[in-house]
Order: structure tokens, then C-alpha cells, then sequence
């Protein structure tokens, strides 16, 4: 039985990420098992050697960057209650953005093609989440579905794109666009590894993420907006500006990893560009507990679970889907376990029912508060008890 | 022109059809206060489930169908225990499924990439197929097509006219009111759940099994959440989802024939069509917030435990 804890415990908002990753390796050991494969040589295989050589560190960063840069943006949207799961398209609008100003620069030899990129897939990715802003504050319509569905029409544009006015005459007809030149890409902060200065927009990203969402007034309006919309409104919170504010700079963020994908380790466009980030970045968010800092911790685990993917299809033979698979039972269990932030486990006792007839109640008794305070059970990491204190 | 018509009609009805499977398990799920935003997840194990029993049995689309029903209840069922038993988060954990889903169908549909079925014959109702313009339209159609012009016609009358109909309405309005009455809120909410996986998958099933009878990965594109917004364009009520189930198929299908209907597109545009038609369709409907307001159901998405 399931009683409401009278504060939401913050040992197990701690504890239930790593009750979930526990769960997952478990159930991810039982996997092997049922596929004939010893589960310790694949846990070595997933966990352990893509980092056992700095190439694979390189890797690592590579695939954590655009993880971790997308869900610092998502998060703010999330904690004020705004699902945005479109940023794969948000993604895509930005790599196609950039990737076009490099397509139209080519042959250019300028220090500036590549920060035009960069602005481009950030007005690009901006872009694509302000349609959706706007559908909602104009129209109410449901940003859940509507950013998804942009998604789905960004990837068919790309698909133009690269197929018809984008392709590269030299491709062998393949859906794919030139190769760009070195002024429009990072270039290489290690001899012979991939990981490139886009790294520092991320850690940039990072620290404007941490000190946004910690010391500013506006986060916190918009976390409140998420918790407590009524008391948002009565303190006079603008419900618009949180939608706007969350849906653009989540597609910022999206279309800056967009950009430095296609900038980066890929190097032109094509039909590839993303091995689902967009949607890999929503379980980051909420394993990093919605925190800028956890979403860097969060990202390196995810991101391994992509490099041990792919080592797991080569050395194991395994699907190369393990991954997605992996991704979505951890969120699962995350979510399991995060009901225990607000409540705790009791044996089940049936107290007896009494009616509550005001007439039972003595003279003596003094009026109890007419509404219990019982948290919402929420994933959201952050508390706003004084809020409730101004509503009172 | 005209000669395109007919055909295009007949195949609207079939494109619909997973549309209209899906989306009425939704809109049941809906009813009872769940929001889940997993359908896509469920469809797609639900068609990976469907084809490989199909292939492995040899019983061709109707094992398909079933398995297919079977393994979208299982994976709601996943969903259930957590929004239902754990009260957790129901839009982060219908996301959660979907992801899961992907991931889970590509894994199984691995091995069955290059299989095929022979798919469903269209089976003309003997009468009534005969009938001018409506009947090739709508009864010659495959057996599926036809139940689900029976599960619409169950689900309405349930919601509508029965007992249970009132009571998953009741918790889906106030699980409170419900509760303190007496009635087994979270029990008709597990049902409504299931009931919405089952059909979830046996739309996927369809998908695989009949429609396109073969595994390619993430072969739903994105039907699920069309189904998902069918919902909301429905307003909560059966007989619209019917019709925008039809006119999403209609979309779905103009696109294929645009060729030969001579409008020169390039095909990536085209198919971008229904998605577009979905975006554009949920903003007519949401305008009108009181018509939302006034249908949906009270409680969608809030969480409840009883006795908390």
C-alpha cells in the first residue's frame, strides 16, 4: 500500500536513478542470458571497452555533446510541464539550416562560414519550436503532438532536400549532399579523433543552462508555472511566455546539435544525421533529474549505451536496436522508482471506514484545514513549498 | 479523374482502418481518465508480434491479428503498473513505451526482415457489394475493415448506452467521486488501459500482417500519434473518429495516387501530407476550447491513488 510521505524524500530523488539503472542492467543480464551470450562478457563489451582507449573516450564525447546539449534545453520546458518530443525534428531543421549556408558557401574560404552555420541551426532549431509555441498559445493545440508531428515533416524535407535540389552530382545518385569543406566544419582538438571544438558549445551551453536555472527569477517562474499553474497565475506569471520561452529554447539547443552533427563527425547532409538524439535526449532530461549537472551525468550514460550498442552489434553479433531497447527500460523503471520520491511503501492495513458526518464532530474539536496539503506526485525534482505558503 | 475515384475510395477505407482500431482504444483509454501517449509503441510491438506468429505458426493474418491484440495488451499492461499502481507520470511513461516499443520491435523484426505474407483477400459482402459506388467501396473490403465497423459500432453503443459505458465515464470524470462510491477505480482503469493496448495492436498487426504484409523497422510512421490527435479532433466521440480516421486514410491514400492524378509533387512533400493534414487539423479543432473543455474528460492525465 502506497501512503503519501508528508515531504517528498530527497535520498530517494537521488537514489531511485540508480535503482533504475540497477533494475536495467538486470533485466539487460537477463536478455543475454535468454540470447545464449554470457552476460559478464556483455556487460564488458557494453560498459567497459568502449572506454578502455581514449579513441573511445573521443567517441563518447562525440555522442554525449548533442545528448546532453538538446536535454538541458528540453528540461526547462519540462519542468514548467511543456512536452516538447519533437526536438528530433527541431534537430533536423538546424543541421538542414546550417548544413544549407554550407552548402551555399562552398568553396568559400572564410573564418565566418562556420559561426553563420552555428547562428543558422540555432534560428533554424528556434524556428521549427516556435511554430509549435505558436499553434499552442494562438490555438491551444497540443504541443505533445504537434511537435512531434513537425518532426515528421522536418525528416521528409530533409529527404527532399538531399534527394532533389541538395544532392550531390558526384554521390552516385545517393540522397546525400557534398562533402563540406574544412571552413564549414570544427576542426579537431586530438590528432586521429573525431571529438571536435563543437565540444565547447556544449560546456558553454552547460554553464549558461546552470546558472539559468539556478539563479534566475525566470526559471523559476516557469517551474512554478509547471507545479502550480494556478498559483502561477495568481502571482502573475505569463503561462504564454513560458510556453514561448520553453519551446524556442529547447529548439535552439536542437538545432545547435544539428548543426554540429552534420559540421562534425558527419560532415555533409544525409539521410542519417541522427540515431534518434532527439528523442534519447527526453530520457537524459529525466534521468539527470531535470538538473543541469545531472543532465551531463545522465548524458554519459546514455551516450555509452549508444557506443556499447555498437560494439555490441560488432563483437556480439546483437542487434543494433538493443540500444533503443535499453533506453526505454530505464526510463520505465525511472519512472517506477520515482514514485517513491512521494510516498512510501506500507503493509497494507484496512483502517475501518468512517462516514465524515459533520455530526460526530464534538463541540471541542477545532476546525481541521479544509484541504490536506498532499503533494502531486511529480517527477519533477524541484519543490515549491513556498509558493503553497503564498497561496495560504 | 473520376476513375481514380472508386479506388481511392476503397483504399481509404483500409488506410483508415489501423487509424480507427487504434483511436478507439485510445479514445476508450482516454474516457477513463488515462492519457496514454504510447499507442505508437504498442502498434509497433503489436505488429512485430503479429508477423512473426503469423510467419512461425503458418496461420496466416487472423494468428497475426490475435498475437498482435495479445502483445499490445501486454506492453499496456507495462504501461498500466506504472501510471496506475505507481501513479507515475502519464505523458513521460506513454513516452517512455513508445520509445521502448521502437526499440523492442526493431530487436524481435531483426530476423524476419525479409519475410512475407500473402496478406488478406478482400471478401464482397454477396448483396450489398453489388450496390453502386458504395458497394466496392464498402463491402469489399478484407474481414478487418469490417470489424472495425463492429468494434466502432461496440464501442459507441457501450460508451453511450450500457451501464459500464457510464461507469468508465464516471472515472474518468471524478476518480474521487467514483472511489468514494464505491466503484473500483483503478480495476476499470487497468481494463480501459488493456482494452487500448489490445487494440493498439492488433492495428499493428494489421499493418504487418494485412495492409503492407511484411516487417519493415518503424513501419507505423508516426500512426500512432495520429491516432493519438484523432482523439482529441474527435472530441472524445466515437462516430468522429470514425470519419476523421476516413479522412486521414483519404489523405494517406491521395498521396499514392497523386502520379496518376497528375499533380506533380515530389513524393517526400506528398508524404510529409498527413502529418501536416494532422497539425493543421488538431489547431481547427483546439480553437474551440469550449468544445474541448466541454468532452474532455475531467480527470485526463492527473494521477490518482486511492486512499492518498
Amino acid at each position: 500500500m502506497l501512503e503519501p510521505r508528508p515531504n517528498p524524500s530527497r535520498k530517494m530523488q537521488l537514489a531511485s536513478p540508480l535503482i533504475a539503472i540497477a533494475l536495467t542492467l538486470f533485466v539487460g543480464g537477463n536478455l543475454f542470458i535468454a540470447l545464449h551470450k554470457s552476460p559478464l562478457d556483455a556487460f564488458r563489451v557494453f560498459f567497459i571497452e568502449p572506454l578502455s582507449t581514449a579513441n573511445g573516450w573521443s567517441e563518447l564525447a562525440i555522442k554525449a555533446g548533442p545528448l546532453i546539449l538538446i536535454a538541458q534545453g528540453l528540461a526547462i520546458g519540462f519542468r514548467a510541464r511543456i512536452f516538447n518530443i519533437g526536438a528530433e525534428g527541431q534537430l533536423i531543421m538546424g543541421a538542414i539550416c546550417g548544413g544549407g549556408i554550407a552548402i551555399w558557401l562552398d568553396g568559400v574560404d572564410s573564418a565566418w562560414v562556420l559561426p553563420l552555420m552555428v547562428l543558422a541551426g540555432a534560428v533554424g532549431g528556434g524556428l521549427w519550436g516556435a511554430l509549435p509555441a505558436w499553434l499552442k498559445t494562438h490555438f491551444n493545440a497540443e504541443e505533445t503532438l504537434t511537435t512531434l508531428m513537425l518532426s515528421y515533416v522536418a525528416s521528409f524535407l530533409l529527404s527532399w532536400l538531399v534527394s532533389s535540389p541538395w544532392r550531390d552530382p558526384g554521390g552516385m545518385n545517393f540522397p546525400q549532399s557534398v562533402m563540406f569543406g574544412d571552413p564549414a566544419l570544427f576542426s579537431m582538438l586530438f590528432e586521429g579523433m573525431r571529438v571536435n571544438t563543437s565540444i565547447f558549445i556544449v560546456i558553454a551551453a552547460v554553464l549558461v543552462f546552470w546558472v539559468f536555472v539556478t539563479k534566475s527569477f525566470l526559471a523559476y517562474q516557469l517551474t512554478v508555472g509547471g507545479q502550480a499553474p494556478q498559483a502561477a497565475r495568481y502571482a502573475g506569471f505569463s503561462s504564454r511566455r513560458t510556453v514561448w520561452v520553453s519551446l524556442v529554447v529547447s529548439g535552439v539547443t536542437a538545432g545547435l546539435a544539428g548543426v554540429g552533427e552534420v559540421a562534425g563527425p558527419i560532415g555533409q547532409l544525409n539521410l542519417n544525421i541522427s540515431p534518434g538524439y532527439g528523442y534519447a535526449a527526453i530520457i537524459v532530461a529525466w534521468i539527470g533529474r531535470l538538473h543541469p549537472v545531472g543532465i551531463v551525468l545522465s548524458g554519459l550514460l546514455m551516450a555509452l549505451i549508444y557506443l556499447g550498442g555498437e560494439a555490441a552489434q560488432v563483437t556480439l553479433q546483437l542487434p543494433a536496436a538493443i540500444t533503443g531497447l535499453f533506453q526505454g527500460l530505464l526510463l520505465f523503471f525511472l519512472l517506477g522508482c520515482d514514485v517513491f520520491i512521494d510516498y512510501r511503501l506500507r503493509r497494507h492495513k484496512r483502517k475501518k471506514r468512517i462516514a465524515p458526518t459533520p455530526a460526530v464532530r464534538g463541540p471541542e474539536t477545532p476546525d481541521a484545514p479544509e484541504t490536506a496539503m498532499v503533494p502531486e506526485p511529480t517527477a519533477a525534482p524541484l519543490r515549491t513549498a513556498s509558493i503553497q505558503g503564498e497561496r495560504a | 479523374m473520376i476513375e481514380h475515384l472508386i479506388p481511392i475510395l476503397i483504399g481509404t477505407l483500409g488506410a483508415a482502418t489501423p487509424l480507427v482500431l487504434a483511436g478507439l482504444g485510445e479514445l476508450v483509454t482516454e474516457k477513463s481518465g488515462v492519457l496514454n501517449l504510447g499507442v505508437e509503441g504498442m502498434m509497433l510491438i503489436g505488429a512485430v508480434a503479429g508477423f512473426a506468429c503469423a510467419v512461425e505458426t503458418g496461420g496466416g493474418a487472423g494468428a497475426g491479428l490475435v498475437a498482435g491484440a495479445i502483445a499490445g495488451m501486454g506492453a499496456a499492461l507495462l504501461f498500466a503498473v506504472i501510471v496506475l499502481s505507481l501513479a507515475a507520470n502519464q505523458a513521460a511513461a506513454g513516452l517512455a513505451l513508445t520509445i521502448f516499443g521502437i526499440g523492442l520491435s526493431a530487436f524481435i523484426g531483426q530476423s524476419y526482415v525479409s519475410y512475407s505474407l500473402p496478406g488478406l483477400k478482400p471478401w464482397a459482402i454477396p448483396g450489398l457489394s453489388s450496390i453502386p459506388v458504395v458497394g466496392p467501396i464498402f463491402f469489399r473490403q478484407d474481414f478487418v475493415v469490417y470489424l472495425s465497423f463492429a468494434l466502432f459500432g461496440l464501442v459507441w453503443w457501450v460508451l453511450a448506452r450500457t451501464r459500464l459505458g457510464l461507469l468508465l465515464r464516471a472515472v474518468g470524470e471524478s476518480p474521487e467521486s467514483a472511489h468514494a462510491i464505491g466503484f473500483p477505480v483503478i480495476a476499470i482503469r487497468y481494463g480501459a488501459v488493456l482494452f487500448g493496448g489490445a487494440m493498439a495492436g492488433m492495428a499493428g498487426a494489421y499493418l504487418s500482417c494485412v495492409y503492407t504484409p511484411l516487417w519493415v523497422q518503424n513501419m507505423t510512421a508516426g500512426r500512432g500519434w495520429i491516432a493519438v490527435a484523432l482523439v482529441v479532433f474527435a472530441t472524445w466521440k466515437p462516430l468522429r473518429l470514425l470519419l476523421g480516421a476516413w479522412l486521414f486514410g483519404g489523405v494517406t491514400i491521395l498521396q499514392l495516387h497523386a502520379q496518376g492524378l497528375g499533380i506533380a509533387v515530389p513524393s517526400q512533400l506528398l508524404s510529409a501530407l498527413p502529418y501536416v493534414a494532422t497539425v493543421l487539423v488538431l489547431v481547427l479543432i483546439s480553437r474551440d476550447r469550449k468544445l474541448l473543455q466541454l468532452n474532455l474528460p475531467a480527470s485526463l492525465g492527473k494521477p490518482f491513488l486511492p486512499g492518498s
